[in-house]
């Protein structure tokens, strides 16, 4: 049996225009909403493969606001069997307090006898993008730690994780317990099912209170790119546009070979 | 002084690590900068390294040598950064913000008990050190302060171009014997499969990529667009729809969450221009955009439009290519 923890993190839904809260120290999502990041939501469906290939469980944690149980929620209802809120204000957390706090739930559930084979994280969240919860993580525990992992699977004592490098596909074999984070493009994230949603409803979340003295991010703040008016030029319409895009290629020196 | 990870392919050094080896000059004006070369370095590219290095201003190159480098292992490279920076009481370690670049400084920076900044952009100030970098996918920048004793810090792909030194130098060739411990090998490759096709450096480093988005239409709709992309000699690059349903490979991806690239063409075709795709293509030198939609984000922010179906005006490009050609 392995069971498998899956940290996630609540994001601003940036796919439409991003805008800043007043004190520059956060991206203000009232009007874009939130999402969980695109590469935990993979880690989310590796997290439930393995679990179910080996006969564990897959638990889900965050650490964020009490608002972030919709993004739980969002996990029990793909198949997550259990749920943790570490309950934070996520924007007065550095990634090294974040992996802190992650560290301290995992002690917490070994020293009540649930212990987690392996631990899943996104390669980098959406918003902050600091890339290194997930390695902090693994020298906080102890544990070996690969990032940017497209796929993985459990055999016997290891899990043995794919991801692109330089040369092709790198393979790599952990002992377990072991930590892993995943890049988006190894596995599609399924979609909840009608029970998934009932028993997500049903499924209680264990909160619990912050336990690290945070040491902060370094965050003096944020800002928006300066907006570029458009200076667009418009070849033409349709295909009647061809021999001016073709003149353009062979001004740029594109088309000579 | 500035400890700099460089790495090297076929070329020599890379043009991302020839760029964090611009960057650095500007972290700590007048301090120097300092190369670690982890592995062995072949032969026949030594010369040429220690050309580009020596163009470039390095004072030093640093080179880490054991038998246990030569499978990569993140914490392992990072043992050989962090003997270096200890050794010469480096202000900053610095290397590019590919994925190995990032994963490195991670351990780098948890070693030292430091900070860390990824896909840094711009220096604000150097005292306190103030770095903008990029962040919520490039949509937007987080200043970041970076006071403790030593400065970790990754750069953005294509926050700058290599640019000479002002005085060129002769680096001089140090190798070294890294302290690893067993512990540093716990996550180390233990083979590698090439890629089948796939070259996932082409995309990074193509001159000319043709984009395509959602005006594809369907896995069917890009045979004119890979004919163009093979009569331009470039590399197609798609946006993350495209991957989402599965029309083409992951490994094709232009943006956030796939490849940055910086061609001097893009021809982005159908491709709307969301913020996360924007990220990967904004550093192309000049960008064209064909979109149906004269007001989407991809038309206004590019250099030429055409407005219209790619599905009519790709080929007519195509054949007005083959018709000069012949």
């Amino acid at each position: 049996m392995v069971d498998v923890l899956v940290c996630v993190k609540r994001v601003p839904d940036s796919s439409g225009q991003v805008l800043l809260s007043p004190d520059e120290q956060s991206v203000d999502a009232r009007h874009v909403g939130f999402t969980t990041s695109p590469h935990e939501e993979c880690a989310v469906e590796l997290a439930i493969q393995v679990a179910a290939a080996a006969g564990g469980g897959a638990t889900v944690l965050t650490v964020a606001s009490v608002d972030a149980t919709a993004q739980l929620r969002n996990a029990i209802a793909v198949g997550c069997t259990s749920a943790v809120l570490v309950e934070a204000d996520p924007n007065r957390l550095g990634p090294a307090d974040v992996a802190a706090e992650i560290a301290e739930v995992i002690r917490a559930h070994e020293a009540a006898g649930r212990r987690y084979d392996l631990v899943l994280l996104g390669n980098d969240a959406a918003d902050t993008g600091d890339f290194q919860v997930g390695v902090r993580l693994g020298y906080a525990l102890d544990r070996p730690v690969v990032t940017g992992i497209a796929t993985c699977e459990v055999q016997g004592e290891r899990v043995v994780a794919r991801g692109e490098g330089p040369d092709g596909t790198e393979v790599f074999e952990l002992d377990l317990p072991a930590v892993v984070t995943v890049s988006e493009g190894g596995v599609a994230p399924r979609y909840p099912s009608i029970p998934g949603r009932m028993k997500a409803k049903k499924t209680p979340v264990e909160t619990r209170a912050a336990g690290v003295d945070p040491v902060g991010p370094a965050r003096v703040r944020l800002k928006l790119m300066p907006e570029q008016p458009s200076s667009v030029q418009v070849l033409g319409e349709g295909p009647a546009a061809a021999p001016a895009v073709v003149d353009l290629l062979e001004q740029l020196g594109v088309l000579a070979r | 002084m500035i400890v700099v990870l460089v790495e090297t392919a076929e070329g020599g050094v890379t043009l991302v690590s020839r760029e964090a080896l611009t960057f650095a000059r500007d972290v700590a004006p007048g301090e120097g900068v300092q190369a670690v070369v982890v592995g062995d370095l072949a032969e026949e590219i030594r010369p040429q390294v220690l050309g580009q290095l020596g163009e470039l201003g390095v004072a030093a190159m640093h080179q880490a040598v054991d038998d246990r480098l030569g499978r990569y292992a993140a914490a392992t490279w990072a043992a050989a950064l962090v003997d270096v920076a200890k050794r010469q009481s480096a202000q900053a370690v610095v290397a590019a913000g590919t994925p190995r670049g990032n994963e490195i400084l991670a351990h780098v920076a948890t070693r030292m008990g430091v900070a860390m900044a990824a896909n840094v952009v711009a220096v604000e100030t150097t005292q306190p050190l103030v770095v903008t970098r990029q962040v919520v996918g490039g949509a937007a920048l987080e200043e970041m302060r970076l006071d403790d004793h030593v400065a970790v810090l990754s750069v953005a792909g294509h926050a700058c171009d290599p640019a000479a030194a002002e005085t060129p130098t002769d680096p001089a060739v140090t190798t070294y014997s890294p302290g690893l411990t067993e512990a540093d090998l716990r996550a180390q490759v233990v083979r590698t499969e090439p890629a089948e096709v796939v070259d996932t450096a082409a995309l990074t480093d193509a001159r000319v990529v043709v984009g395509a988005g959602r005006g594809a239409g369907g896995p069917d709709g890009f045979d004119g667009l890979l004919e163009l992309t093979e009569l331009l000699g470039g590399v197609l690059g798609v946006s993350r729809v495209v991957t989402s349903l599965g029309w083409r490979p992951h490994h094709e991806q232009v943006g956030q969450t796939g490849s940055r690239i910086s061609p001097d063409l893009y021809l982005a075709c159908g491709i709307s221009g969301a913020i996360q795709h924007w990220a990967g293509c904004q550093s192309a030198k000049t960008i064209v955009a064909i979109n149906t939609d004269a007001d989407a984000p991809m038309v206004t922010k590019a250099d030429y439009a055409v407005i219209g179906d790619l599905h009519e005006i790709v080929p007519a490009i195509n054949e007005e290519i083959r018709r000069r050609r012949s």
